[in-house]
């Protein structure tokens, strides 16, 4: 064994050392444990960590592995974002709203990997009902970043993206609606991919945009994202827009050895958006998107430039739509059922107003009202049809693009971490920081964000690859290449507790 | 001005429950009283993080309607939500159709009045489409609380609406029993007004006669009966037109009726009207209805009332009163047609007699429904086939009829052949009665012969009374006229 620590080993690395009794799963869990109870003070990445249900499931794994009935994941510790119900554990979506949630039930996704044996140290640290970039809007206080404590670690999935940053678990799962997974994901200098719309069953994860929201995979490199992947997929009667799809094996598509090893990815055209290299993004952003993208071409790759006319009208589509489905999907936490009810009201109207008034943080009711609005009589088709509209034209875009290339690559975001508060002055200026990824969850389609470089501050900067529907192992693929000749996905914070 | 001077125009809405096993978006069931939110699941209690998948059996049914009303199947329909905050609705929206429905216009030929006052009318339907019906909060029993009980929420419905057709709350009520008749007929709903499952709202408005626009109209929620809706709309046009005689305006709202006191009052006016802020569910993708889907729906339908009374017409020489009177129910409609295979198409009109006729009457009188009626059609059947045959005479099929009513026996044959009833055709032995009768009454003789005819029915009484009722009233009459030598 190398003297890499466990902490900081691959998954396949891990995989090899439980297969071979080097460690126990139980041991595993508790390096883990151990790490994030030096560390969480300093970063407050979860909002639950449970110690015993993590040692249990690590002791069942073990039994499992004893047995010789492993598969690639059992064992493995894991992070689920608090988005996603599991079933006797808190659940709380970030919000005060659900601060006394303990769901009933799990989430397809926390079945399916619950099946596939992996030990679940806790619940991560979020935007309120993933309705944020920056993690900051969580009831549960912010997430820091750990390459700077102080800075965001993105949002809305920045409690997952912080904890693989910071090897406070190898591998976890996030969301995505508009950005939620990539843009954390270069924040903190980890991969993390967005699957096609409908690959992810979504039963069980709390809605946000449901034409939007999509689950995905967190992890220190392209290989265990697509380990993490492969188990989270396959249709699900019970979500009718998953995808009747036979799971495709990411991880054996990356290891078949590619056929010219010193151009791996010869062949491959990657389409570079005119729109997304115009003004807007920082210059240290520009240059080590540059250098990316060199990076590829030296790989084998070639690049052309194509066209997404209509990106630029992203922002105001997405957050139409998403807002106007938020507003709806949110009206179920009224008290009356579960979740918090104010302590003293009048009559029922009263008991709405104040349970979802003291519930709801500010950003949460600034969607609520901006999406009720955008539905409402007379404004409908102004706002809401006319967003369905762009929509359209968006994935028609896309679609034309892919008739020119394989893949689509650019900044992932514009900016890179800022400073916690930042920001929260001028939510808008905060929406328009989503301007590359927005298009993708539009169109349904994946979408990629692996590191690669800093800026002067020594932030990380990720790179984003967009393909077409259902390309996940090519886009898994090419950031496998990419990271087979670089290093950038190896760099780690320093962190001290 | 005088109520003549007044047209009504009335518009209904009626929710169909529909006869599933399980739950439009749920999979859980949708049987009738079980103990509070027993029946409530996941998805039924909007847990976060639940989706609807759409049960195709509540589809199905949809289609039967549609294809039952000759109206246009959409290939695509859309399910949208309906925004609006009430304890009873779990996800603060309802899943319903709103731009495009699963069923679109058609119509249903309704029978309004009776003897020369009847008349028929065509109908004509809106749309119908499917949604999910909310729970029920309970006021009583929890000391100024309110209960929630969600079993019922996500029950299927299909909201079937009318175009403002109807002119009389008569004509309402006869639309009202047609599309009540319909459901049933077609088994996609059980018609239980009581427990819920056919409720009815009516769009009232009135106007001059002669006007070509309509009036303001109020709608009158939840009439779960056909008195009810009856009184509900006569009480609201009285209620409208002397509004705007005496000078006051109609004014759209929602009106509740009160059985208690025949009259109805205002719930909300159309300023307090909810913006349900109807958008496309995202959860569920649009409704795509195959034309192969329908074409195995059509399949499974029963043979449509209107079609099955024209055949009785045609191919068994009903009366046009007969042959509706018996397709107005699907029971009765049934309970006929195995009438008619045991006692066989040449007496389907003595069948129709004793099905609308005694059983009808007996039925009635026991406050029994026509398929739990103690005789079964193949009793009724091999009863008609011996009154046919002349075994025996409709006086003694009645006392058959009474005898297999009450269980006396498993057939017509059995209890005519253990009750000794079998109609006695028998020359000699009518002749030795008529001779004993004819003895002991030498005073009706003599009239008989001094030409009052009574007397000879007199007579032909006295022999039908010796018989025990099971000599051949005819066949007496003419021997007994031999006799006289009249």
């Amino acid at each position: 064994m190398s003297d890499t620590p466990l902490f900081d080993a691959s998954v396949s690395f891990l995989r090899r050392a439980l297969d071979a009794r080097k460690i126990s799963s139980v041991e595993l869990a508790s390096v883990f444990l151990d790490r994030i109870a030096t560390l969480e003070p300093k970063l407050n990445a979860f909002v639950t960590v449970d110690r015993e249900r993590a040692l249990a499931d690590a002791k069942a794994a073990d039994a499992r592995i004893a047995k010789g009935e492993a598969g690639p994941l059992t064992g493995i510790p894991l992070a689920h974002k608090d988005v996603f119900c599991t079933e006797g554990v808190l659940t709380s979506c970030g919000s005060k709203m659900l601060a006394n949630f303990v769901s009933p039930y799990d989430a397809h996704v926390v079945t399916l990997l619950k099946d596939a044996g992996v030990v679940c140290l806790g619940k991560t640290n979020m935007d309120e009902f993933a309705m944020g970039s920056s993690t900051e809007t969580s009831h549960f206080g912010s997430t820091h970043n750990p390459w700077k404590p102080g800075h965001v670690p993105g949002g809305s999935s920045g409690g997952s993206a912080a904890a693989v940053a910071a090897r406070l678990a190898p591998i976890a799962t996030g969301t995505d609606t508009g950005g939620s997974i990539r843009q954390p994901a270069s924040f903190c200098n980890v991969t993390g991919i967005k699957p096609t719309y409908g690959l992810v069953s979504r039963y069980g994860l709390i809605a946000y945009a449901s034409s939007l929201d999509q689950g995905g995979a967190f992890g220190g490199s392209a290989e265990d994202c697509a380990l993490l992947l492969g188990a989270m997929t396959g249709f699900d009667k019970r979500d009718s827009t998953s995808l009747d799809r036979a799971p495709e094996n990411y991880a054996a598509a990356l290891a078949a050895p590619p056929a010219d090893a010193a151009k791996p990815l010869a062949g491959l055209t990657v389409g570079l958006p005119r729109e997304f290299f115009a003004a807007g993004m920082s210059d240290d952003i520009r240059v080590a998107v540059d250098a990316a993208l060199a990076q590829y071409r030296a790989l084998g790759a070639t690049t052309r430039e194509v066209d997404l006319p209509n990106a630029k009208l992203a922002i105001p589509a997405y957050y139409v739509i998403a807002m106007a489905e938020a507003s709806s999907n949110l009206s179920r936490f009224d008290g009356v059922r579960y979740g918090h009810r104010a302590a003293h009201y009048d009559d029922l109207f009263d008991m709405y107003c104040k349970s979802r008034g003291e519930g709801f943080g500010d950003e949460v009711k600034r969607r609520i009202l901006v999406g009720t609005y955008v539905l409402s009589h007379g404004y409908y088709d102004a706002y809401y049809l006319q967003a369905q509209k762009l929509r359209r034209l968006i994935a028609e875009d896309f679609r034309r693009a892919f008739a020119e290339c394989d893949l689509i690559a650019g900044p992932t975001s514009p900016v890179t971490a800022w400073a916690l508060g930042a920001m929260s002055g001028d939510p808008v200026q905060m929406y328009l920081a989503d301007i590359y990824t927005t298009p993708v969850n539009l169109a349904g389609l994946p979408g990629l964000s692996h590191p690669c470089g800093f800026d002067r501050a020594g932030l990380p900067v990720g790179l984003q690859l967009i393909g077409n529907y259902f390309s996940e192992a090519k886009l898994l693929e090419a950031a496998h290449r990419f990271q087979q000749a670089t290093d950038w996905h190896l760099r780690r914070p320093a962190l001290a507790a | 001005m005088s109520r003549s001077d007044w047209e009504v125009v009335i518009g209904l809405e009626i929710h169909a429950q529909l006869n599933t096993a399980a739950k439009i978006f749920s999979g859980a069931s949708t049987a009738f009283g079980a103990a509070p939110n027993v029946q409530a699941s996941a998805v039924d209690c909007a847990l976060p993080g639940v989706l609807p998948v759409l049960n195709r059996g509540a589809v199905e049914r949809a289609i039967k309607l549609g294809l039952a009303l000759g109206a246009h199947i959409a290939p695509k329909s859309v399910f949208a939500r309906k925004n609006y905050f009430y304890p009873d609705l779990p996800k603060g929206y309802q899943i319903s159709q709103f731009e495009l429905p699963v069923v679109q216009g058609g119509a249903i030929t309704i029978h309004v009045g009776e003897g020369d006052a009847a008349y028929e009318k065509s109908v004509r339907l809106t749309r119908a489409h499917l949604e999910e019906d909310a729970g029920k909060s309970l006021h009583e029993d929890f000391h100024g609380m309110s209960g929630i009980d969600l079993n019922r929420a996500g029950t299927p419905l299909l909201e079937i609406v009318s175009e403002p057709d109807m002119r009389s709350a008569a004509e309402a009520v006869a639309y009202a029993r047609a599309l009540h008749a319909l459901v049933r007929w077609i088994d996609i709903c059980d018609g239980n007004m009581q427990e819920g499952s056919f409720r009815c709202d009516a769009n009232v408005s009135v106007r001059k006669k002669g006007a070509t626009e309509f009036g303001t109209r109020r709608e009158i929620k939840n009439l779960n009966s056909f008195r009810f809706l009856q009184q509900a709309i006569e009480y609201e046009v009285g209620w409208q037109i002397e509004t705007i005689e005496d000078g006051g305006k109609v004014v759209q709202a929602t009106v509740l009726f009160d059985p208690e006191t025949g009259e109805t009052r205002m719930m909300r006016s159309k300023e307090d009207a909810h913006d349900y802020r109807y958008f496309p569910d995202p959860d569920l993708l649009p409704l795509v209805i195959e034309p192969e889907w329908i074409e195995r729906v059509k399949a499974t339908m029963p043979e449509l009332p209107t079609a099955m009374q024209a055949r009785f017409e045609r191919d068994l020489g009903l009366p046009a009163y007969d042959a509706a009177t018996l397709t107005a129910a699907r029971e009765t409609a049934d309970y006929f047609a195995a009438t008619v295979a045991t006692a066989g198409d040449n007496n389907a009109k003595l069948c129709a007699n004793w099905v609308m006729g005694e059983l009808a009457a007996r039925l009635h009188k026991a406050g029994l429904e026509i398929d739990a009626a103690p005789v079964s059609p193949a009793q009724l059947g091999s009863l008609v086939t011996r009154i046919a045959d002349g075994t025996v005479s409709n006086a003694i099929a009645r006392k058959v009829f009474e005898a297999l009513w009450n269980g006396e026996g498993t057939s017509a044959d059995e209890i005519i052949e253990k009750q000794g009833l079998k109609q006695v055709t028998d020359s000699g032995a009518i002749e030795a009665m008529i001779d004993a009768v004819l003895a002991a009454n030498q005073k009706s003789v003599d009239e008989f012969r001094a030409g009052k005819e009574k007397a000879f029915n007199a007579l032909v009484g006295q022999v039908m009374k010796a018989s025990r009722g099971k000599a051949n009233p005819a066949q007496v009459s003419e021997m007994l006229r031999r006799k006289l030598g009249a």
